[in-house]
């Protein structure tokens, strides 16, 4: 399996992404913003960090990468994507995804382990968990107050596109979402990394079943 | 414009006092121009010249086998096994920082992560050492707020874990805080650059960020002492870019691998003049410098004001001509500026040459070699008198009043500001004593500390001295690491003090004693004098970074304590209570001497722990607040309860140095005895884990009821 992990300035969660890709058996690529046209790959992983920055508001700006065109395509195409944190932004900056991460409600940067409850486990990324599971992911962001209106939400809701929401009001997102799926279930945008929670060394391996059940479906599909 | 007539109060405004202005005339046989007085005070203030603390500095230990390369470079580099090596520093921002706190640390942090890329290190882990004032002081809660927010928002956008460091508030900080910022970066030890220039007509070329009017004057500023206009020094305060930082790391990394490289120098501390004379001074080689081609933020610079800007990210490099189209490329890449703004030349001269017009020619090696050296007068610090009587603290009320403080409750909502786990290699977060990063797709990890007890180092300048050492290696040994080196941020007030001077003479010493005892050499360093508003100084500050490395992770002691775990102390307890933590929260008293440091029991004491750390399950050192905080820490940490035998104040709350608590099962505990005496140091029982409950002889409290405190107070402090 392909995975192609894209890469802007200021991006700096690009070689957790490739390595946390790689350790469950992807194939990874790292295509750099000024590249119009992706390889063909079976899954686009958009990291952490800081594009650009995060100048103007975070992800607009990449969103704008001649690289993001080949995103929207590979997803238009029916393609899989992942977008972790900046990452996150960046997907719903391009539409991909619906909402918008606003600044965290206590207005300060936070970096910490928290509880994620699995909303939903009929997506790729979250098949291998269990409906209703508590994990521990950490989380590092100062824009990750997840909002939408009303019919967005109930969209979301009542589609089951809610993927995880934290145990706790981490960042005064509404509901407590801290990741939602596209219409087609194929893109998952999230603010906490998966990817800092694959390894003993680093306090938890919660994270390793989102790319691990991620590899297994793709393979199936 | 004309430049401006040199007058006795532009000499003075420049910081150069008289008999230096003579020696300026001396060295050049004319009166300078206004350019060249100004890069005389740029390379003679005392933050670019160390000309008061040259002579001490001298005297510190910087070798060894595992020293690659010692101070006088922007960074100290030490062997950590398989080719690879860590780059390390520790540098002090603290005179932006109280002026503009948000933008002072950041540029505090911006500066020590350049200084460890320019050598070829990607940084891998940051920390910070910050002192404030009072917590009531009405400028300390802006101070933490834009200070903590200003390190965050540079290291977390340029993409390096935070993983240790220290907050400590004291009313001798009110009107000077501290920000010491530390980096460390790893490099193949065989592809680390220098800054000295080689070659005769080589290009120079700049990088990375445009030039501004920021920041002009700044380590001129950075040398003086504060007084009622500081405000109008706001100016001289550099403002940050963590996303230009970020990307002139990337494409500096990647035109080192390029070959393109002769040297490079980092534009820190007084901009193009420090880098280019240094590379220059370095090589043995003049440098000619056009400004015209250098790029500008605005319009109508002069040429004083580029020579003396301190915009930041951006570096000076000497070329391999013949790879210049590579180089070039890379720089496109990640869209900053490369420009040739000058070349190498045979004749020890610094050429400026702005608008056809020569506007600086100088003797180059002069400029540095020949900096003022002072040997200031100083007097040796007295003897602490003898302390009064210290009356007896219901334990746990002790424990109460320390963690309530701000400079012993948890520092969760400092540290919950910096991403500490970017990169994916961080084993160990901030909050628990030493932060650990693994070496990227390996096993070997390196373990970084940052300590000094400045009340300490005022009663007792040389025990001090070695105690800020002796943490430091106590903190690196309590994971199972082994230290390898220190890096030093000296932070004092007026050096022109015989007092003062005396207590730098005096903690100089001790560090150096101890770094000799416990074989973690002084591989680089900073000096910040004048840490004083109206007359009044800052508490001494000497901080220790020290860097250790565990060769396998798996022998790492990592564990935390667990219920029915056995408590011993390793280390000999007399109950010295001097200037300790008790007496300054609970009695609001800073008197007696500080705790004599044996550094062979310190180093035994640390091979202790290394030899038996798989009898270990979990450990720390103990320091402020003594047995008593210690063991409250590990029970918070682990979340069970703990029971201390012992009840009496000294034993509880003494301050003795060189000791250890570690946790571990009764069956552990009974084979380090024996290892103990083999060994022939003093290990006990002192106590238990086990229950909710924290009881110190008579006297107990729930733990949650106490860790509700400890993780509260901090805020609630500053808020």
């Amino acid at each position: 399996m392909k995975a192609a992990v894209l890469q802007f300035p200021g991006s700096n969660c690009d070689r957790d992404m490739a390595v946390a890709l790689e350790k469950s058996g992807f194939d990874v690529t790292v295509v750099w913003h000024k590249d119009a046209s992706l390889p063909k790959v079976d899954l686009v992983a958009v990291p952490g960090g800081f594009s650009f920055g995060d100048y103007l508001r975070c992800g607009a700006i990449a969103a704008q990468s001649p690289v993001c065109q080949g995103l929207v395509d590979h997803v238009h195409a029916g393609g899989y994507a992942l977008g972790v944190c900046n990452g996150f932004q960046v997907l719903t900056e391009t539409r991909l995804l619906p909402g918008a991460l606003m600044r965290n409600a206590g207005l300060k940067f936070v970096c910490r382990t928290v509880g994620l409850t699995v909303e939903t486990t009929d997506s790729a990324f979250t098949s291998g968990y269990t409906k209703g599971q508590i994990v521990d992911i950490p989380v590092a962001h100062h824009d990750g107050n997840y909002y939408c209106d009303d019919e967005t939400f109930a969209a979301l809701r009542d589609q089951d596109r809610i993927a995880f929401t934290y145990t706790e009001n981490v960042n005064g997102a509404r509901e407590n979402i801290a990741g939602v799926l596209s219409e087609n279930r194929r893109v998952l945008g999230m603010m906490p990394h998966p990817e800092r929670a694959i390894d003993a060394n680093h306090g938890g391996t919660d994270g390793q079943a989102l790319f691990r059940s991620m590899l297994d479906q793709l393979v199936s599909a | 414009m004309d430049d401006p007539k040199i007058t006795e109060d532009l000499i003075a405004a420049h910081g150069l006092k008289p008999d230096e202005y003579e020696r300026i005339l001396e060295i050049i046989g004319r009166e300078p121009t206004f350019t060249e007085l100004g890069i005389f005070s740029a390379m003679w203030n005392e933050h670019c010249s160390y000309k008061s603390s040259k002579k001490w500095l001298r005297g510190l230990p910087t070798k060894g086998p595992q020293v690659i390369c010692g101070p006088g470079e922007n960074a100290g580099v030490v062997d950590i096994g398989d080719g690879q090596a860590i780059v390390f520093k520790m540098e002090s921002h603290n005179h932006p920082s109280y002026i503009e706190p948000y933008q002072g640390a950041a540029t505090g942090v911006g500066g020590i992560l350049r200084d460890v890329f320019t050598m070829g290190a990607r940084p891998i882990a940051a920390m910070n050492s910050l002192s404030f004032g009072a917590p009531d002081h009405p400028k300390t809660k802006q101070l933490v707020n834009g200070v903590v927010e200003g390190v965050g928002g540079y290291g977390n956008c340029f993409g390096v874990p935070t993983v240790g460091g220290e907050v400590r508030f004291h009313p001798a900080y009110n009107g000077n805080c501290l920000v010491n910022a530390f980096a460390a970066g790893l490099a193949d030890a065989d592809k680390i650059f220098y800054s000295a220039a080689s070659g005769v007509g080589m290009p120079v070329v700049y990088l990375g960020a445009k030039t501004g009017r920021d920041g002009v004057g700044g380590a001129t500023m950075a040398s003086a002492e504060f007084d009622d206009t500081i405000e109008e020094k706001r100016p001289t305060v550099q403002v940050g870019d963590p996303f230009t930082e970020k990307r002139l790391m990337e494409a500096c990394m990647e035109l080192m691998r390029t070959g393109a490289v002769i040297s490079i120098q980092d534009m820190g501390a007084a901009g193009l003049t420090c880098s280019a004379v240094e590379m220059g001074d370095k090589g043995h080689l003049g440098i000619k410098l056009e400004l015209d081609r250098v790029p500008q933020r605005e319009p109508n610079m002069t040429a004083y004001e580029m020579m003396l800007s301190e915009s930041q990210e951006r570096m000076l490099m000497v070329l391999n001509p013949e790879l210049e189209a590579e180089a070039r490329a890379v720089f496109e890449k990640w869209d900053l500026d490369f420009a040739i703004v000058g070349e190498t030349i045979a004749e020890d001269r610094f050429v400026i040459l702005h608008g056809n017009e020569v506007k600086a020619d100088l003797p180059l090696s002069e400029l540095s070699s020949s900096a003022p050296e002072y040997d200031r007068p100083w007097v040796p610090t007295p003897a602490a008198a003898p302390m009064a009587d210290v009356p007896g603290v219901d334990a746990i009320d002790g424990l109460k009043a320390l963690i309530s403080s701000p400079n012993y409750a948890g520092k969760q909502w400092v540290y919950e500001q910096y991403d500490s786990q970017v990169m994916g290699d961080t084993v160990r977060k901030p909050g628990l004593g030493a932060g650990i990063v693994r070496i990227h797709g390996t096993n070997k990890a390196v373990a970084f500390t940052s300590d000094v007890t400045p009340r300490y180092v005022k009663a007792n300048p040389v025990e001090g001295g070695k105690q800020a050492v002796a943490e430091a290696y106590r903190n690196l040994s309590a994971v199972g690491a082994k230290p390898l080196a220190t890096t030093d941020n000296l932070n004092f007030g007026n050096p022109e003090k015989p007092e003062i001077m005396g207590q730098f003479v005096g903690a100089l010493q001790g560090i150096g004693e101890a770094c000799i005892a416990l074989d973690t050499p002084i591989v680089s360093g900073n000096v910040s004098l004048y840490n004083e508003t109206d007359g009044q100084g800052i508490l001494p500050t000497p901080t220790i970074c020290a860097v250790g490395l565990i060769e396998n992770l798996d022998d790492a002691i990592l564990g935390t304590a667990r219920d029915g775990h056995v408590l011993l102390l390793l280390g000999e307890t007399a109950g010295h209570l001097g200037q300790s933590a008790l007496l300054a929260e609970v009695y609001n008293r800073e008197d007696g001497d500080a705790p004599h440091v044996d550094l062979a029991a310190e180093a035994a004491h640390g091979d202790f722990i290394r030899a038996n750390r798989a009898l270990i399950n979990a450990c720390t050192d103990l320091a402020d607040g003594g047995l008593a905080l210690a063991a409250f820490e590990m029970a918070e940490a682990a979340g069970v309860g703990v029971s201390l035998d012992a009840s009496d104040t000294p034993t509880l709350f003494g301050e003795d140095q060189g000791r250890y608590l570690i946790a571990c099962s009764f069956d552990k505990a009974e084979a380090l005895m024996i290892a103990a005496g083999q060994a022939g140091v003093t290990l006990q029982t002192v106590g238990k884990f086990g229950g909710t409950d924290v009881s110190f002889g008579g006297s107990s409290a729930p733990l949650a009821e106490l860790t509700e405190t400890f993780r509260s107070s901090f805020y609630t402090a500053i808020h």
